[in-house]
């Protein structure tokens, strides 16, 4: 498997990081390899096998419907980058 | 002080030989003194060092002390410590103060035991090398010119140089196990749902598993028995009762059954390794343990399944990492994807960013199918190998590296060579099963450890195989020069 620099600026869009232009063709090589090592698993004949999510294939556990969380937002708020009256403030999304 | 075990600090504690306080100023002066060599901390807390040290006095001198009160420990810097930096190794969060505690966190604070401060790890614990902190690298105890293993390679460092009696890991792909191994240390990491993950910066949810380092395996047994147990706010902690792992710990090895892969001995590993945990395995013998020649024959699938699987599940985990709540924002973001994209780039390190991207690909729309879901199936073949082995084994043994510990920047850049250093320990996390790595005799110098991998939840065997062998050998009890003996 080999990336182009186009596949990478799409990846990189996907997953939100920015890249520089003079990043993408060393980002290209190295992804190309990992994707390389991956496809190892090509040989692998995995037929009639379930997929595995959980080592003792544990399933999701429940709980009683109460709150439990007590109220931290000011707490939490301190470590934001930047809030206003109890609001997270993020650049403006609708012009 | 330095070079006893927790056992005997806790009797020294009790005897009135000395105080936790002093105890803990011991400790701090010697990472004041030494760990400029080393890089093994990332942040320092005396202040809560010591008023936690004065507590534990406190308890001590009213009869209410645990087996740990008063003996100081490291956390790792993924475990979120309420009111205290918990970077992750990160740009991304060097403004991160955590305002809560991990699970972890709240029980070794419940058992009583100081907090000297939080050791540095590979960004976000993607590494096999300390070498992607943002902090800087860790040095090797044993030779400062060579890496400590990743990815919680400061805590191994720092117990390896004395510089605390035990620190807390966590391991994904090898994460303990290795920086155990390649510093001579004992660590070990449990059964996937054994200790909480709350708390515990997720890097690949259903690999992580936190876990102790300590000069030894009763070291290892009394903290894990601190550490462990249902915590109803990780969804996948096991409800199983914690067992008594010291009380295990002298029972006799005779008739125990020992596999050995063929699959951990063949090329790439190194004469010296390969010589050092054969005569391991003969002292073994030595003890009254048969060894059974077994097949795993899926261990070749590890290295791929895995390096689709953490970095799939790593990509999802990092996207809360947005610039929003907390952690790193760029300046002036025009607009809200300049901010993600920018906040995100600046705050990532290279590595981080390989496995978010590789992650990203593996889960995109078309590809699902021929990633993920496929390295998910190959995860169960190789679980199925160990279950069958299981089957006529008590543990299963080999070594946890291929090497000894390598250069500084001899991998670095080169991350496909990095990854394969892991393929011994990576199938451990994919099977969910526990691990530990154990001292042998050390190859040129430089310490080799033993893998030790036992069956789900049988933790308590896994330490008493790896004591009884510390019973007759020593070289756990070694330690590097240069650090004050």
């Amino acid at each position: 498997m080999s990336l182009t620099a186009s596949d990478v600026k799409k990846i990189s869009h996907l997953a939100r990081l920015a890249i520089d232009e003079a990043d993408i063709e060393p980002y290209a090589n190295n992804l190309s390899n990992i994707l390389g090592l991956v496809e190892q698993m090509d040989a692998a004949d995995v037929a009639d096998i379930e997929p595995m999510a959980n080592p003792q294939d544990a399933t999701q556990r429940l709980r009683d419907d109460i709150v439990t969380e007590v109220n931290q937002r000011e707490k939490f708020q301190a470590i934001a980058p930047n809030t206003e009256a109890g609001l997270y403030l993020v650049p403006k999304v609708l012009e | 002080m330095h070079n006893k075990s927790l056992t005997e600090l806790a009797a020294g504690l009790r005897a009135g030989e000395f105080t936790s306080v002093e105890l803990t100023q011991h400790f701090l002066d010697r990472i004041e003194k030494y760990d400029e060599s080393l890089n093994s901390f990332i942040t320092v807390t005396p202040e809560i060092a010591l008023a936690q040290a004065a507590e534990a006095d406190a308890q001590i001198a009213a009869g209410t002390a645990g087996p740990l009160t008063g003996i100081p420990m490291a956390l790792k810097d993924i475990f979120c410590t309420d009111g205290v930096k918990t970077s992750c190794a990160s740009k991304m969060l060097d403004n991160f103060i955590s305002p809560y505690n991990a699970t972890v966190v709240e029980k070794l604070k419940a058992a009583g035991m100081p907090m000297l401060g939080k050791t540095n790890m590979d960004e976000f614990a993607m590494g096999s090398s300390n070498e992607s902190s943002y902090y800087g690298a860790v040095k090797n105890p044993w030779d400062t010119e060579r890496v400590p293993g990743g990815s919680s390679g400061g805590s191994a460092a720092a117990v390896a140089a004395r510089l605390v009696p035990m620190a807390t890991g966590t391991d994904t792909g090898g994460s303990i196990r290795q920086p155990a191994s390649l510093t001579g240390i004992t660590g070990i990491k449990p059964t996937y749902g054994r200790v909480s993950r709350f708390g515990m910066i997720a890097y690949a949810s259903s690999l992580d598993q936190g876990g102790v380092f300590a000069r030894d395996a009763a070291d290892c047994a009394l903290v894990l028995g601190a550490m462990a147990g249902f915590d109803e706010k990780d969804s996948t902690s096991s409800e199983r009762e914690v067992e008594d792992y010291a009380a295990g710990l002298d029972q006799s090895l005779q008739g125990l059954r020992i596999g050995v892969p063929a699959e951990y001995f063949g090329e790439g590993l190194d004469e010296g390794v390969a010589a050092s945990i054969k005569s391991a395995l003969d002292k073994y013998k030595e003890l009254g343990a048969e060894i059974v020649e077994i097949e795993l024959p899926n261990t070749g699938l590890a290295i791929p399944s895995y390096y689709v699987i953490a970095p799939a599940e790593c990509s999802a985990n990092l996207s809360r990492l947005d610039g929003v709540r907390y952690g790193h924002r760029c300046e002036d973001p025009v607009d809200l994807e300049d901010m993600y994209k920018r906040s995100r780039a600046e705050g990532f390190g290279s590595e981080v960013k390989r496995r978010i991207m590789v992650g990203t690909y593996a889960l995109s729309a078309g590809y699902y199918d021929a990633y993920y879901l496929k390295a998910q199936k190959v995860r169960r073949k190789i679980k199925d190998d160990f279950v069958q082995a299981f089957e006529n084994v008590d543990v299963i043994m080999g070594p946890v590296s291929p090497t000894t510990a390598f250069k500084l920047g001899e991998k670095s850049d080169d991350p496909v060579s990095m990854y394969l250093s892991d393929i011994y320990t990576l199938a451990v996390n994919l099977a969910g099963l526990p691990a530990i790595s154990v001292p042998v005799e050390p190859a040129e110098g430089l310490p080799v450890g033993l893998q030790i991998i036992g069956n789900y939840f049988d933790e308590s065997r896994l330490l008493n195989v790896a004591h009884q062998f510390q019973q007759a050998t020593d070289w756990h009890k070694q330690s590097p020069e240069g650090f004050g003996g």
